[in-house]
């Protein structure tokens, strides 16, 4: 059995810093592989470091380091498939380590992945602009997000390293044996001679292999030769101890002479604490300090629940600069008062939708706030002591997490360790340190002058989330006489990344796609597949309409306009075929189909929806198809496409933050509600490897899921849903 | 205030407010991390334990009423270093992503089956009620439907 994962401690992330030079190596910094030797000397004995993200050891083990974080999308185990598959190693002697928050782990293959030409996520693009060698580094970009891991990480860190390596002990075999390194081959962690028998094992070739020089540009094998990448064998390392308990997460972090903190926030966002009582609540058992950081207050204690017991004892008066007036209502209003009046900015405009000639028709569209409502709520354990400051918690970016926790104690970055953990959920929400839930815990322990564990109730975690946007989005097309669109015109009120999530893949000639950034107090942050989350909502839906008002077939209709988009096209027709769309659907249902691309992977889904007796939408089955280039681990695809849709159907169906008196009314759960075991629908996967660049996948099955829902809602009642949550309609299976 | 309860099969001893929830003494009294804060309003399941073999959310159990009843963990579940065949179940359909709502599931699961040797897909969906944000039901089904199966071929 391959071994399960362990942290890297201080002691070895000396070891670290070798491998990250490796890792530069693969972007062919001439200089590295100089360093690398140097450091490589340095530390004989600990096992040598041949390459990038990859340690050997004499034992024949193999140790792959991943600069990124576990929260459930099977990082720590696509990317050492990666390696080790170019490798050619044993799978059984492979293990992991997470890298530790440190600048040298900066993910440099990310800008690699820019500077080849890969569309690099526009969630990190306005970290990388330069040389992203010294710009990652500066600017924190050790992210798990934007479904960058495998895409970047594996394809020029991990295959390109494990490439090298090979290569390295491969020739330091041949000239241990006087022979030609063309002569010998390599399998499961062994280089053989076949013409005289001989065989070595990677770790007896590990000291001769490290003298050699690595190569920048390895050949990486054909898929065909693929034994470990593609198969469905491998099982994740994570997961043993996630079903006996023994996984820990930043909540379950422990420091010797720990105390609890409670938090809460200024009820309105971006509100000011003017005055604090805090006597009543200092007279409560355990109680050791009462913090006012002014956005928010906190009580320490000897115990959580003492400290969350003394929290509602605490009274403030706050300053909200006139926001606690504002509602939802208010909010939408403005968005489309803004729309109206603000200047607008372009993605696309082409040719000119406004003389354009065609039949009109209009639809307006919107979503509301969503919250990310992770499942292991916010915290965060910090000690800050002798000009020093160490955070336990689960992040998504540990060296933002480093930044904030550094000015938050007022300390340089460099005397800031960030030990991170197994996140319990990230979905984008573990990204943003900035004030959020690192700083605040950090905040408390420099006050408190002891170790201190900050968690949040879900209540303070769903309020003070940082939330996906609402957004309000107007379409405008001119159907000509064949029925097709001569214009597609989109204003919508809110812009972030990635820039291309309202581009439609449909041949239009006249385009215009121009928004507003509408704003409001409410906090807001990246929210599983960002922008795409509600742009493939709107697109998706209106081409749905469009599709009835031409009175076509959608499916139809939609493959007609996509003569220049044959993934698309694959993808759409895969996932017809595989749900039964032409063969129709029993009585009292309907089929509902989407198409959308996000972060290099397309999908699409086909819903079929009944209504239930108590008029909610019951979706019965979703068929997925899915291109993301190539399959790195197929079982783990599938399941993050079923937790896509999944998340999708939650947002779908009943996901809504609303605001009333400036304050965030939802505040746990069931109020805020989640899809449960008897909400969910069969679902296959279909996955496509068309061979084109690796995509992601913790994120493109969402975007197509609402729509395919609502689409499938309208084939069978007539009623179109234009606002998100379904649940706010009532439904007659009549129509 | 000190409590006397029996966790996993041994004999504890606590002093906490008698209102305090199990969920926070099992976790940092006795150190059973295992027992996962979710909501603390017994609304997603994640902090599930077992009360003489009856699943129950720990974060609402006031710890002056667990006295003189069994409690089992997560923890407690399988002898150490075993797993049971629910959780085997898991490791197989590789049920779990980022875990955290995991400890709930299974020991939700563990009780019920234990309760209902052979329940039909409406039991399972009344039973099973707890939250898993990263949407790892449609696994969650399959592994338990092969323990019903394994557990009947047997
Ligand atoms: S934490 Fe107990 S049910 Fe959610
Ligand atoms: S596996 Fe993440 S909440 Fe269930």
């Amino acid at each position: 059995m391959a071994s399960g994962k362990k942290k890297l401690t201080r002691r070895k992330f000396l070891i670290g810093s070798g491998v990250v030079v490796g890792g530069g190596l693969v972007l062919g910094y001439a200089a590295l592989p100089n360093q690398l030797k140097d450091i490589a000397a340095r530390h004989k004995g600990e096992g040598q470091i041949l390459s990038g993200w990859i340690k050997i050891t004499p034992d024949n083990k193999v140790t792959v380091i991943v600069p990124h974080a576990e929260m459930g999308q099977g990082t720590h185990t696509a990317l050492p498939m990666m390696a080790a598959e170019e490798l050619d190693a044993d799978w059984d002697l492979v293990s992991m380590e997470e890298a530790p928050g440190l600048p040298e782990f900066a993910n440099q293959p990310l800008g690699e992945g820019f500077i080849v030409g890969d569309k690099l996520p526009d969630i990190l693009a306005p970290l990388i602009n330069k040389a992203f060698y010294s710009i990652a580094q500066a600017m924190d970009l050790q992210i798990t997000g934007g479904s960058t891991s495998v895409r970047f990480t594996g394809q020029y860190g991990m295959r390109v390293a494990g490439a090298a390596a090979r290569e390295m002990l491969v020739k330091a075999a041949a000239r241990e044996w006087g022979v030609s390194a063309n002569d010998l081959t390599t399998e499961k962690s062994f280089v053989h001679h076949k013409a005289s028998g001989r065989s070595a094992s990677y770790g007896s070739l590990v000291e001769a292999a490290s003298a050699i020089d690595p190569n920048p540009t390895p050949a990486l094998k054909p898929k065909s030769a693929h034994t470990i990448v593609g198969t469905r064998t491998i099982k994740r390392f994570d997961i043993p101890g996630k079903v006996n308990g023994t996984a820990k997460y930043g909540i379950d972090a422990e420091v010797e002479g720990m105390l609890y903190a409670a938090i809460a926030r200024v009820p309105v966002h971006g509100g000011t604490i003017t005055s604090i009582n805090d006597g009543a609540a200092l007279a409560m058992p355990g109680v050791k300090k009462v913090c006012n950081l002014g956005y928010a207050y906190a009580v320490v204690a000897d115990k959580y629940w003492r400290a969350k017991t003394a929290l509602e004892a605490v009274e403030i008066d706050f300053e909200a600069g006139g926001n606690e007036l504002v509602d939802s209502d208010a909010i939408f209003a403005r968005f489309n008062q803004e729309l109206a009046t603000l200047e607008l900015e372009y993605d696309i405009d082409e040719g000119d939708v406004e003389a354009a000639e065609g039949r009109l028709i209009e639809a307006d569209y919107a979503v509301p706030y969503l919250a990310h409502a992770c499942m292991e709520p916010m915290n965060c354990t910090a000690w800050v002591r002798d000009g020093v400051c160490d955070v336990w918690t689960g992040t998504q970016a540990p060296l933002m997490a480093r930044t904030a926790a550094a000015v938050a104690a007022g300390l340089e970055p460099e005397n800031v360790t960030v030990h991170n953990h197994m996140l319990g959920g990230g979905f984008g929400r573990r990204i943003h340190a900035e004030n959020d839930y690192v700083a605040p815990a950090v905040e408390i322990a420099k006050m408190t002058g002891q170790p201190v564990k900050t968690i949040w109730t879900r209540e303070e975690d769903m309020r003070f989330d940082e939330y996906r946007p609402a957004v309000v989005s107007r379409f405008a097309a001119k159907l000509g006489d064949d029925g097709k669109p001569n214009a597609w015109k989109n204003r919508f009120s809110d812009k972030r990344e990635p820039a291309e999530a309202p581009l439609i893949p449909y041949g239009v000639s006249n385009q215009s796609i121009g928004f507003v950034r509408s704003q409001s107090h409410i906090k807001l942050g990246p929210w599983r597949s960002v922008d795409h989350s509600q742009h493939a909502f709107f697109t998706e839906s209106f081409v749905d309409e469009l599709a009835y008002e031409a009175g076509a077939d959608p499916l139809e209709y939609r493959l007609s306009m996509l003569a220049d988009a044959p993934r698309h096209a694959h993808v759409l027709k895969t996932a017809a075929e595989k749900a039964g769309w032409y063969s129709g659907v029993r009585a009292g249902r309907a089929m509902g189909v989407a198409v959308h691309e996000s972060f290099g992977t397309i999908v699409a889904h086909v819903a079929e929806v009944s209504i239930g007796d108590d008029g909610m939408p019951r979706v019965h089955k979703v068929t997925c198809a899915v291109d993301c280039g190539e399959a790195i681990n197929p079982d783990n695809i599938e399941s993050q496409i079923e937790s896509a849709i999944i998340y999708g159907m939650t947002g779908a169906f009943f996901g809504e933050i609303t605001v009333q008196d400036g304050q965030v009314v939802e505040g746990n759960f069931p109020e805020y509600e989640m899809v449960r075991l008897a909400d969910v629908p069969e679902i296959e996967v279909y996955i496509i490897e068309s061979g084109a660049p690796l995509g992601g996948i913790g994120e493109p099955g969402l975007p197509p899921t609402a729509p395919a829902i609502t689409n499938a809602i309208f084939a069978l009642t007539g009623q179109r849903v234009r606002k998100l949550p379904i649940r706010n309609y009532e439904f007659s299976a009549s129509a | 205030m000190e409590f006397s309860l029996r966790v996993n099969g041994e004999a504890r001893t606590v002093d906490v407010e008698p209102d305090t929830p199990l969920l926070w003494v099992l976790r940092d009294e006795l150190g059973f991390k295992g027992v996962k804060f979710g909501c603390g309003v017994a609304a997603c399941g994640a902090c599930t334990v077992h009360m003489d073999g009856t699943a129950t959310r720990s974060c609402i159990f006031p710890v002056e009423a667990a006295e003189d009843i069994e409690i089992t963990t997560i923890e407690g579940l399988a002898d150490e270093g075993m797993f049971t065949d629910v959780q085997q179940a898991w490791i197989d359909e590789q049920v779990p992503q980022c875990g955290y709502c995991q400890s709930g599931m299974v020991m939700a699961v563990s009780a019920l089956l234990d309760e209902n040797p052979s329940p039909t897909d409406q039991d399972i969906n009344d039973a099973i009620t707890n939250v898993c944000r990263c949407g790892s039901y449609p696994r969650i089904r399959k592994a338990i439907r092969k323990v019903i199966s394994e557990r009947g071929a047997a």
